[in-house]
């Protein structure tokens, strides 16, 4: 369904992504893991078009879309998640839905499906409904992080791009957020691609992952087997990892 | 939706019977300029309270407008209602071209592009003499007419300004509240997330500016022809800097407010004529005393103050 193939990306003279190749089948849950600085964002941001590649190619459903601006990758069906959640804070959280939504509403979309689709995030996210009319920047960051989801939703996507959506979150919310991850993949059939700094929860949910170190891919393959693998269980998920496991 | 079409319909009938109540020869005048001012602070918010693009170059959209009307009209003996949407769309085509480079800038950055383009265009004013009279001015601007009653008193004038003002805050409370008024917000808020959602940010914010300087543009050709003189001066930088001052008393992000903050900042000057030498430091500690008790400008502070002293007196007294 997406693929990257040799995508080279630079920040000024930055070289943050290179040589990096991937690809996300239908239906797929793929995370990426990685230490700060090591181009899951950025990997990201070039899918979307925020940040595109120098060089390389981003295919999605056979389709170069490598240079394509932002709303352009949005139109085809690629939602962002981005870091920091960002919604609207000045804004109630039924604007910030709506604001999802904004390509629907130009392509004059009947305002039945996009009602529809509101439903379907307020019953995924009951806590939004109870708030829609409450400001996001008054709200929780669990309820904010739920906000950002819900909005990406909005705009009926094909594939979803989550960035760190666990980012200083309690444990129960995290674990609420992937449920309704898990949730989206069997009823609306999503591909989900998910940047994760808490490795083990992520690889828990993922079907396949990469591992990225200073904008490479070093090491890829199913979620289970790189739960288990030495490299990655010293890098990422702590030296007592079994310890901290089993607690 | 009803509350805000209730609320513009008494707004409008206010304007409408207001100079029967202040019927006062040169307070007319004074309030053609305050309807003048509200259409220029409105264009300015669009820009600055909605999409949080900062210019401190509109004196010069204004004047520009004003200069294009006042040389058609006279220079080239146009028809004055044929002048004004041919300035409209030049300052619109140029805002759109010198908006496509400069809305890239930035915070501090655009502040000082848009300043530099005021100050070019101010210079433009008062070199070209030949095609604008430079410093001294253009004179013999044709009143606007239309069906044998020709706007050439303050009564009719204050007429077709508030008109003309009016519409312009009906088309901006309409578009401040639609799907494009949202986005607006969203890319003042994060210019990144409205990204990601399909909002063309970078479009927009030119759009954005195009008509924000075609709202002045029509403001400045107004004031051509109801001034029937124009010279640089009006379209200094200190102009430009006194809009802003009206959109941020008035309060951000409120079609209101820029009414409040142009009502107030041209009515204050008139109010404080009898203070003398002292008008200026009274006009400067007013503004401070407001901005810093009414940082949401007059629109949020004016009735969170009544609501203040109310409860203050249902309580007894109590302080």
């Amino acid at each position: 369904m997406l693929r990257l193939k040799n995508i080279n990306t630079y920040y000024g003279k930055v070289h943050a992504l290179k040589n990096v190749s991937l690809h996300l089948d239908e239906g797929e849950i793929v995370t990426l893991i990685g230490a700060n600085g090591a181009g899951k964002t950025t990997i990201l941001n070039t899918i979307s078009g925020v940040t595109p590649a120098s060089a390389g190619e981003v295919l999605f459903c056979k389709d170069a879309v490598t240079t394509l601006p932002p709303d352009k990758i949005v139109q085809r069906g690629i939602s962002q998640v981005p870091e920091g959640r960002q919604v609207f804070k000045p804004l109630s959280v039924e604007d910030n839905l709506e604001l999802g939504a904004y390509l629907r509403y130009r392509n004059r979309e009947g305002k039945a499906a996009i009602h529809k689709d509101m439903d379907q995030v307020f019953s995924l996210f009951p806590r939004l409904e109870e708030r829609r009319k409450q400001l996001a920047g008054t709200m929780s960051g669990g309820e904010q992080q739920m906000l950002a989801i819900g909005r990406a939703l909005m705009a009926n996507p094909k594939m979803l791009l989550l960035d760190e959506p666990s980012m200083g979150l309690a444990p129960l919310v995290v674990q609420e957020i992937f449920r309704v991850l898990e949730r989206l993949r069997q009823e609306n059939g999503t591909t989900i691609l998910l940047v994760e700094q808490n490795a083990k929860a992520a690889l828990k949910l993922a079907d396949r992952g990469y591992v990225l170190e200073t904008g490479k891919v070093i090491l890829e393959g199913p979620a289970d087997e790189l739960l288990e693998n030495a490299e990655v269980k010293r890098a990422y998920l702590g030296k007592d990892k079994k310890e901290m496991w089993e607690r | 939706m009803k509350r805000d079409l209730l609320l513009f319909t008494a707004f409008s009938l206010f304007i409408m019977v207001a100079p029967q109540i202040f019927a006062g020869g040169y307070l007319m005048n004074v309030l053609v300029f305050v309807g003048i001012n509200t259409m220029l602070a409105i264009a300015l918010n669009l820009l600055l309270g909605y999409a949080g693009q900062i210019s401190l170059g509109h004196a010069g959209f204004f004047g520009l407008g004003a200069y294009l009307s006042g040389i058609l009209t006279t220079t080239y003996s146009l028809n004055p209602w044929l002048a004004m949407p041919i300035a409209a769309c030049v300052v619109g085509s140029l805002a759109y071209l010198i908006g496509l480079p400069v809305l890239k800038l930035k915070g501090h950055y655009l502040a000082m592009a848009t300043l530099g383009l005021g100050i070019i265009i101010y210079i433009v004013f008062n070199e070209t003499v030949d095609l604008t009279g430079g410093p001294s001015g253009l004179s013999g601007i044709p009143n606007l007419h239309v069906a044998g009653i020709t706007f050439d008193s303050d009564v009719k004038n204050y007429y077709l300004i508030w008109g003309v003002t009016l519409a312009v805050m009906l088309f901006s409370l309409n578009l401040a509240g639609s799907r494009v008024g949202r986005a607006l917000r969203a890319v003042h808020d994060s210019e990144v997330a409205a990204q990601v959602l399909g909002v063309d940010a970078r479009g927009l914010k030119v759009q954005i500016f195009a008509l924000s300087a075609i709202i002045s543009s029509l403001a400045g050709s107004l004031y051509a022809h109801t001034m029937t003189f124009i010279s640089p001066a009006s379209f200094g930088f200190n102009f430009s800097i006194e809009l802003l001052t009206m959109v941020v008393i008035g309060g951000l992000g409120s079609i209101y407010g820029s009414f409040l903050g142009a009502a107030l900042l041209t009515l204050l000057p008139e109010i404080l004529r009898g203070a003398n030498d002292y008008d200026i430091i009274i006009y400067g500690a007013l503004l401070m005393v407001m901005v810093m008790f009414m940082p949401g400008g007059l629109v949020r502070g004016v009735p969170a103050l009544f609501r203040k002293v109310f409860s203050r007196k249902a309580e007894g007294g109590h302080a």
